[in-house]
């Protein structure tokens, strides 16, 4: 076919878009991602009994705003990369932030311990369920935010991958804290950054395969 | 592409025929061992850019995104073939849809439809003819009537002038 001919054929058909329609497919990504995550923290693992006398202490806080703030920062860029030629500018760092700090907490909370008190506040009693758990949590929102992302136009699509993998363990995670009794830095710092980096690599692989078009 | 999304034919026509002459000259560029493949590339470019026209945010410059989907376009054709090696030009450097290094930086501050509507035609003209659609100075010099001379005057003078807008309005 000639170029002309075609041009003539994609001009004729009904060519009027909807605005918003990333933002549209990403809601409801969301939305269905997020509530699979409480549904199967609730019925998988069970809320915590004494979640709300740990809402009193300012670490549970701490907690869920550190992997909030991740979910705040990954959501954009998950919209950017969904679109050709969107950049990505500092978001990267806006991840990179909440993840800085919880380790700076870590530190300085290891070094103030007394040392005999150290293998606890990193191991806690958990911490081989809690990647796992995090990166199960996650799988609800994974599905969702491929298929957002899908009906989209990623060019990048292994980093685009690696957004949708970030902002499902972020989500997965946030559920998490409902149900999870940890409540130290350093706890968080190494176990719950594992639970999320689980997720953002599986979409990395799956990315160039999931994501052509 | 505002007026397409509105459901205007004619405006999205001419936008189309303006981008399949720009996507010509980008894949010509990249493309000098294997020119059978460069027509098939624009028209799968022009379906692309037709089926993602969701993902145009008006707020972002367009050659930006065309730049993008023809990019992704042409790295898929290549590995489809494996043919990687036959690329005339290295990668990296196809980073631009439109042949001046004064791109880069009007795409990231405006459009470059803008700026160049605003040259004299003398100077315009030969700038799309030969830096964006890849013509030869003699083919634009036949094409707009002047002579091949004024041809090679207009775009060095009117990259110039480009550039002198883009510094100014940064």
């Amino acid at each position: 076919m000639k170029t002309e001919a075609l041009i003539d054929l994609l001009a004729r058909g009904p060519i009027a878009v909807e605005a918003g329609e990333a933002r549209r497919r990403f809601s409801v990504a969301l939305g269905w991602g997020a509530l699979g995550a409480v549904v199967l923290m609730a019925t998988l693992l069970g809320v915590r009994p004494d979640l709300f006398a740990a809402m009193s202490d300012p670490m549970f806080w701490v907690k869920l705003g550190f992997v909030t703030v991740m979910a705040v920062f990954a959501l954009p860029a998950n919209l950017r990369l969904a679109r050709p030629g969107a950049r990505l500018g500092r978001l990267p760092w806006g991840v990179a932030a909440p993840i800085g700090l919880i380790w700076l907490l870590a530190v300085l909370v290891l070094a103030q311990a007394p040392a005999q008190a150290r293998p606890s506040l990193l191991w806690g009693h958990t911490w081989s369920a809690c990647p796992l758990n995090i990166s199960l949590l996650s799988v609800p929102a994974f599905v969702m935010l491929m298929w957002a992302m899908r009906g989209l136009a990623p060019t990048q699509s292994r980093l685009a991958g690696a957004a949708v993998g970030l902002l499902s363990g972020a989500i997965g995670a946030m559920a998490y804290t409902l149900h999870c009794p940890e409540m130290s830095a350093p706890f968080l710092a190494i176990w719950y950054v594992a639970g999320v980096v689980v997720p953002t690599v599986a979409g990395a692989l799956l990315g160039p395969r999931m994501l052509r078009w | 592409m505002v007026g397409a999304a509105q459901g205007d034919a004619r405006a999205y026509h001419a936008l189309l025929g303006a981008l399949s002459g720009h996507l010509r000259g980008f894949f010509r560029r990249r493309l000098t061992r294997l020119p059978d493949e460069v027509e098939d590339l624009i028209q799968e470019t022009l379906l692309a850019i037709h089926n993602q026209r969701h993902t145009y945010d008006p707020d972002q410059p367009i050659t930006a995104w065309v730049h993008a989907i023809a990019k992704y376009k042409l790295v898929d054709m290549l590995r489809r073939h494996g043919k990687q090696s036959l690329l005339s030009d290295p990668l990296d450097d196809a980073m631009e849809l439109i042949a001046d290094d004064d791109s880069e930086a009007a795409e990231a501050r405006r459009d470059l439809g803008v700026l160049l509507a605003s040259l004299p035609d003398k100077q315009r003209l030969p700038i799309v003819h030969v830096k964006i659609e890849g013509l030869s100075v003699i083919e634009a010099a036949q094409l707009t009537g002047l002579s091949v001379s004024a041809v090679k005057i207009g775009v060095h003078r009117g990259l110039k002038a480009l550039a002198a807008r883009i510094r100014g309005s940064a």
